[in-house]
Parts: structure tokens; sequence; C-alpha cells
């Protein structure tokens, strides 16, 4: 009887331990990331001021004279951001709405699916898609675009996003109380007014969480700007020049540009260690958004 | 009654897929009164208020036949526009069903989308429908707090101003007074009555003492039927038909 009950219960202690042990990992890991970019930009910023690092508006440290100022990857990023946002948000919430408002079920059954490839699309295939067919059209539009510019980029990456603001817009949609459109169609509103003066409104909270998560997305996104976006840093308000993010300089150091160890090497902990904090901050911030709205109904 | 008739139901038939819900329901209702309508629960009553705004058509695989006249025209007409049509028949549902947005925002939605943007007469309007609702007095420091903020029973009357505030002439009430507690229920009860002198007013009801302190006309379905029809002093005390009486003295239901 004794060796009866005891044989599950050991297996439980076992499988419990494993478990805790898997999640152990995860969270092992986040450190040790945490403590490598920390450790790396301490050294950085032991050689390189950090006044400079956050105020300077020139990036060389690969020729002399070296400056280790990160504004122009910062703008790189945020401008091709900018433009992902600005193609995603539209094509986002135009297809939220389409489903989750218009759209009878034969549709639905086409679109979600093609929405969820599109997220498994290697973005490797989303950089050469940027740089070998979306830049030569922008070309013969604009005949100054450089073969490597952060619109071409920002374009294929606010594609690549789309579903992700899409999925999530539709589903705080969902959630929206069938009673409110009842409510609006008892009032005489149409579909459209329905749609937009109650359903997006009422899932306002949902809609911007989607948003910013695909912001995160959008900022942390490496291969796309690595291929078609370009490695020249500057601040630049033409987006038919060629830039440099963040992630792509990363890319670009880590493949053996700088000598191991150099000061030029050690900027991807401190551009590693920036690019991680706003990541975090965007995603903390997204997930409160998304957490409230799930509140509320 | 003839020159009174503001709606004219013939031969109303309602099919929710293979499911009739409404049987060759006729009846007559006049002008600015109250006409109730009884029955137990999945006999029909809100499938016949929700026939005369067509929200029935809202639910995927709906079918309507018959003709509803109101004021003389048919409203199942194909030249009938339906959004105009809800405009004239406003509604009121069992569960308040604010929108998430200021008390404001909520009375001036539909005037809104109706046209009109002026400040002054959004105000106006908004003042005029609370007030008309009994609700004025309670919110009109409040107006641009949160509609959720109110208690049940005050969102229920801002539901109601809400559908006022469009001017309708046909009032559909589907048990308004479910989720509410008896103080509540007797002030919606108090202005249902009141709203009887300028608006047609239908009210769906589980609760026979309800139908009987508010309603001027009673209406008894049962089974997607229509049983029996009169004013409500005969039905609650002469009814014709042996399911109406067993119904009324809550034999079942």
């Amino acid at each position: 009887m004794e060796s009866c009950t005891n044989v599950p219960r050991a297996q439980e202690w076992i499988i419990e331990k494993l478990l805790f042990l898997c999640a152990l990992i995860s969270v092992f890991t986040m450190f040790a990331i945490l403590a490598m970019l920390l450790f790396g930009a301490i050294s950085f910023f032991q050689e390189v001021s950090i006044i400079e690092f956050f105020t300077g508006t020139k990036w060389t440290p690969l020729f002399k004279p070296q400056h280790f100022g990160i504004l122009p990857l910062l703008w790189g990023t945020l401008l091709v951001t900018i433009i992902a946002l600005g193609v995603a948000v539209p094509l986002g919430l135009g297809s939220a709405i389409l489903l989750s408002e218009y759209a009878p079920e034969q549709v639905r059954k086409i679109i979600k699916p093609v929405l969820e490839i599109m997220v498994g699309i290697p973005t490797v295939v989303y950089g050469y898609f940027a740089l070998t067919f979306v830049t030569p059209i922008l070309q013969v539009v604009f005949p100054e675009t450089s073969v490597f510019n952060a619109l071409s980029a920002g374009i294929v990456m606010g594609i690549m996003i789309t579903p992700m603001v899409s999925s999530l817009s539709e589903d705080a949609m969902l959630a929206v109380p069938q009673s409110l459109r009842e409510a609006a169609y008892g009032l005489g509103a149409r579909k459209h007014e329905v749609a937009l003066r109650v359903v997006l409104p009422s899932a306002f909270s949902g809609v911007v969480a989607s948003i910013i998560l695909a912001m995160s997305r959008a900022i942390g996104e490496t291969m796309i700007v690595s291929i078609a976006a370009g490695s020249t840093p500057k601040l630049t308000l033409n987006p038919l020049e060629g830039i440099q993010t963040m992630t792509a300089y990363i890319t670009q150091i880590s493949l053996g540009e700088a000598p191991f160890g150099s000061l030029e090497y050690r900027t991807i902990f401190s551009v590693g260690l920036t690019l991680f904090l706003i990541v975090f901050a965007v995603n903390l911030i997204g997930h409160w958004m998304a957490r409230r709205y799930w509140r509320q109904y | 009654m003839i020159g009174n008739v503001k709606i004219d139901v013939r031969d109303l038939n309602v099919w929710f897929g293979q499911n009739h819900v409404l049987k060759d329901i006729t009846l007559k209702i006049k002008r600015n009164t109250v006409t109730a309508v009884m029955g137990p629960s999945g006999c029909g009553k809100t499938t016949f208020i929700r026939a005369l705004n067509r929200m029935n058509e809202l639910i995927e695989g709906s079918r309507t036949t018959g003709e509803i006249y109101i004021d003389g025209k048919n409203i199942y007409d194909k030249e009938t526009d339906v959004y105009e049509l809800r405009k004239k028949v406003g509604m009121v549902f069992q569960k308040p069903n604010p929108f998430p947005k200021s008390i404001f925002d909520n009375i001036a939605f539909a005037p809104r989308i109706h046209g009109i943007t002026d400040p002054k007469t959004l105000q106006e309007i908004v003042e005029r429908s609370l007030k008309e609702a009994a609700l004025w007095n309670e919110v009109k420091d409040r107006l641009k707090d949160s509609a959720l903020d109110l208690s049940g029973g005050q969102q229920q009357r801002l539901c109601i101003a809400r559908a006022l505030a469009i001017k309708p002439e046909i009032l559909l009430l589907d048990e308004p007074c479910s989720a509410l507690d008896p103080s509540a229920t007797a002030k919606v009860e108090t202005l249902i009555r009141k709203l009887a002198e300028n608006y047609t007013v239908i009210i769906v009801t589980h609760n026979m003492q309800q139908a009987a302190r508010v309603s001027d006309y009673a209406a008894f379905l049962y089974a997607g039927k229509l049983i029996e029809y009169g004013g409500t002093r005969q039905i609650f005390e002469n009814p014709q038909n042996v399911l109406t009486e067993k119904y009324i003295t809550g034999k079942f239901g």
C-alpha cells in the first residue's frame, strides 16, 4: 500500500522540480543578458563619457576621429519605426475592423490564415523583399532614392507588424459587448458609425496596447533594416537616404567589423543596453495598457 | 380606434433558422398609449418588439414575413430606410447598456450621428432628454463623468434619455426593469406613465403587477402566437382565454 502511493508522489516531486528548473532557466537567461549588457556598457563608459554618448550627434566608432554619439542610431531606429507604424496602424486597424465588424464567416476564413502566415515569414525574406522589390519601385517614383534607404525598410517592416496590430486589435474589438452595438443600431446608427464611433472607442486601450506591442517589435527588428536600410548612421529627415538603426549597427559589429574586446567592439554593449531599456519600457507600457483593457469587460 | 392607430401589425411571422418564433401576429396599437407585451420566457415577446424597429435583421439567419404599418407606411417595404426607421422607433434594452463615454456623450451620440454638431443645440438636447427621463437633477453637475459610474437604475434612465434625444415617436422597452431594484423600478414605472403623454410606448414585461400598473393595453403571447389582446383591465379582470387566465393567475410562466 505504501509503495503504491510513494511512487506517484516521488514522480510528482521530480516533475515539479523539473518544471521549476525550466522556468528558472528563462529567468536566469534574462538576468545573464542584462548582466552581460551592464558589464560591457560599464567598461565602455569608463572610456567614453556617458554625456557624449547620449548627446553626441555623430556616430563614427570605426574611423578617425572617433565619435560616440548614439543620437544618429536612435534616430535611425525611430525613423524606421515611425514609417512602419504609419503603414501598420491604418492597415492593421482597417483589417481588424473589417474582420470584427464587417466580414462574413467565409471572408474571415481566408483573411485570418493569410495574416497568420505573414507572421511566420522569416524576417530575412522581408529584408530581401524590401531591397529587391520595394526599393526599385521607390526608385521609379522618386529617382533620388538610394539603394539602401529608411523608407523601403520602414514600409516592409510595417507590413510585417500589421498582423500583430490587426490580431490584437480584433480581439479587443470582439470583446466589446454586443449590447453596445445593439444600442447604437437601435439609435439608427449605420454600420460604419457603429464600428468607428462605438466599437473602436470602446476598444481603444486594447487597440493602443496592440500598437505599442507592435512598435516594440519594430524597434527590436534587425534583419530588414540590416539588409535594406543601410549602414550610414545619419541624422536626416529624408527617408530616401540610407540610415542605420541600433540593431543594424550591433549586427554589423557582431559580424566582425571590429576586433573583439576593443573599444569599438564594446560599443555594442552600450547600444544594446540602450535598445534593451527602450524595448523593455515600451513592452511594459503595452502590457500595462492591455491588462487595463481586459479588466474593463 | 381607427384614426388613432400608430402601429398596425398584419400576419407577422419571424423565423430564426428553422425556428418559427412568431406566428401570424395581427394587432393594432394606439397612439400615445402604453401597451404591455406579456408571456412566459421564450414566447417571442422580445422578437415581437424587435420586429417593430427591424432589429431582428441583425441576427444571422432571421427571416420576417407580413407587414407592419407605422403611420400607414409598411416598414418592411423595400424603400424603407431602416436607419430612419430606428430613429423614429427608439429602443431600451433589458440590461442597461450605456456607452463607455461620458453622460453627455451618451445622450449626444444619436443627435451627432444624425447630423447635429452645434454645441448649444446639443446642450439643449441633453438637458431636455435628461429632464424627460427624470435624471437631470441627479446628474446635472456631472455630465462629463463616465456613464458607467452611475447606478443601475440611473443607467437605465440614461438609456431612456439617450433614446429620447432624437425624439422618437415610438419607444420600445424590453423588460427595462428586470435588472433594477424595487425603488429604481418604481422610478422607471412612473416615468413610463409620463412618457405616454408624448410617445407610443410598448413594454415587454415578465412582471404582471408591472403590466397592470403601467399599461393601457396588454397583449398575451404564448408559443409565438398572440393569445389575447385588449384593454389591460379587461385582460386582468376578465380574460377570455383560459391560457391568459392561467398565466395571470400564476399557474405557469
